[in-house]
């Protein structure tokens, strides 16, 4: 286990193996994408309550989950980097910010476009909307953080830190506003909440789940594998990998 | 899609948005990189 | 390792006292802040009573995050902090040290206005005392967490916005709990879960950032 992790963790057959595994992971993006669209937006049920409204939740919930799985992996990522030194956790790390960003980005605006209907406004401060705020915040800190800092490698251990920081916070915050909101809000009874789900909808939130991290391993990778090759520039393979190269 | 559509169909609208605009991006950070990896073979040859 | 705890704690007291001009600047930040809402608001004492307890923890923060460079950019400057990461002394422990001197000459201060600031907002009598409490808890934490986004910037030449960004997401849950619990007090409610929170805050503060610091500085200084 150990040596295969220094294996994959070496740039060459990280690039190698990268550059193996994207195609696959993109058609079967594609594919899962297809079928979970087709779930969401045809065969599964209107919601009783809500209406079609609903179906904003296949990307709601899934770009939720992904914003915090990435910080998870940003986090995991320079752990790895710190302790082990392995080059390749900096590059996935560096690579991941802008796209847990992203998802970020798209669980507010989705949340918000689910709220103006359900609540009436366009942004309620509500416990789970508020606290991926403060994880959009903490993205953007992370990547303000490791862009202003110009030698990569400082980079990426600073941002390791941040994200260590972060990811020990991340519960505290998100019970603080949990506390802070039932106090505020009271009994409102927030629509988001699903108690049971109906299983016609379960399936199509699942795939576009799967979907989704598919899809950010693929563009991961992509990125990661174009930031390895520049920063082992120098070597030997790489420089016979670019001399093949036709643009 | 019961009065909601303009609501449903942003947020897909956008998640397509912001899904194909990172794929683009990381595919043109790749090639930038690779353009200016094989001008700098190219220079080192020539020198 | 406590005598170079204590040479280090005195040593940074030392140095704030000689330079007592700038501990003032983010003391009367802290002052100005606050006095600029009743101008914003007007002064009707039921709004500013309603809003004191945010007013100044908010003002409280800002505070903190203004004074919180001082607490390594002039060591940086001056090579100082490289010969501190250098020294055989537990750089954890040093680190806690120029924490804890850099709260008792702006924390401390920041405590000790707060009953005059709070009884110009017209804060409630039953929560004058909470609002001490809080602080006390509170401001350790900032002071703590700060430093880790100081100690992660310090080597950049404009940091300070920078800071801000980094360090503010993470004062939420302080901000939160606080200000809470004053709201709280001044209702006439229990405030215990409240003060228990940011003590168990403060005891996670105390315990983990010293080690985040360090390693922060060491990648700092490379």
């Amino acid at each position: 286990m150990y040596t295969w992790i220094h294996k994959f963790g070496s740039p060459k057959h990280f690039y190698r193996i990268a550059g193996k595994v994207i195609p696959w992971t993109a058609a079967i993006t594609v594919i899962l994408f297809l079928y979970g669209l087709y779930g969401a937006l045809i065969t599964s049920p209107p919601d009783y309550q809500q209406g079609e409204s609903a179906r904003i939740m296949y990307i709601h919930v899934p770009a939720a989950w992904m914003s915090m799985f990435v910080y998870m992996i940003l986090a995991v990522a320079g752990a790895i980097g710190l302790i082990w030194r392995i080059k390749i956790a900096d590059v996935m790390a560096q690579a991941s910010a802008p796209l847990g960003a992203s998802f970020t980005v798209l669980a507010l605006a989705t949340g918000s476009l689910w709220g103006k209907p359900m609540w009436g406004t366009w942004w309620a401060w509500d416990a789970r909307l508020t606290s991926e705020l403060i994880l959009l915040f903490l993205y953007l800190g992370y990547m303000g953080l490791t862009t202003a800092i110009e030698d990569k490698r400082t980079a990426a251990r600073a941002g390791a830190i941040l994200a260590l920081v972060g990811v020990v916070n991340i519960p505290i915050i998100h019970y603080s506003v949990d506390w802070w909101n039932t106090l505020h809000q009271g009994a409102t009874v927030t629509k988001f909440d699903k108690p049971s789900i109906h299983i016609d909808m379960l399936i199509p939130l699942l795939v576009m789940a799967v979907a989704f991290k598919l899809y950010y391993f693929t563009v991961v990778l992509v990125r990661a594998r174009a930031d390895v090759l520049f920063n082992e520039r120098r070597s030997a393979w790489a420089r016979d990998i670019v001399a093949k190269v036709k643009l | 899609m019961g009065g909601y559509g303009l609501y449903v169909w942003s947020s897909y609208a956008l998640a397509l948005v912001l899904l194909l605009g990172n794929l683009v991006a990381a595919r043109v950070h790749r090639k930038k990189i690779l353009q200016d990896l094989i001008s700098r073979l190219r220079r080192e040859k020539s020198s | 390792m406590f005598r170079a705890f204590v040479a280090m704690f005195n040593r940074d007291i030392l140095l704030a006292y000689r330079h007592r001009s700038e501990l003032i600047n983010p003391l009367l930040f802290f002052v100005i802040i606050i006095s600029l809402f009743p101008l914003a608001l007007g002064p009707e004492s039921r709004v500013l009573s309603t809003i004191a307890s945010g007013v100044v923890w908010v003002a409280a923060l800002l505070a903190a995050l203004l004074s919180l460079d001082a607490v390594f950019r002039s060591d940086f400057a001056d090579g100082a902090l490289e010969q501190i990461v250098l020294s055989p002394q537990p750089l954890t422990m040093l680190v806690f040290a120029k924490v804890l001197a850099h709260w008792c000459v702006t924390g401390v201060p920041l405590i000790l206005m707060s009953p005059l600031l709070a009884s110009m907002l017209h804060i409630k009598d039953a929560a004058l005392g909470t609002l001490m409490l809080t602080l006390l808890l509170g401001t350790p934490v900032l002071s703590l967490v700060g430093s880790v986004g100081v100690a992660l910037t310090v080597g950049l030449r404009r940091g300070g916005m920078l800071l801000s960004i980094l360090v503010l997401p993470l004062y939420i849950p302080v901000l939160i709990f606080a200000a809470g619990a004053v709201n709280d007090a001044a209702a006439g409610l229990a405030v215990t879960a409240q003060l228990t929170f940011l003590g168990s805050m403060l005891m996670l503060a105390i315990t983990l950032t010293p080690l985040a610091i360090a390693a922060a500085l060491r990648v700092s200084l490379n």
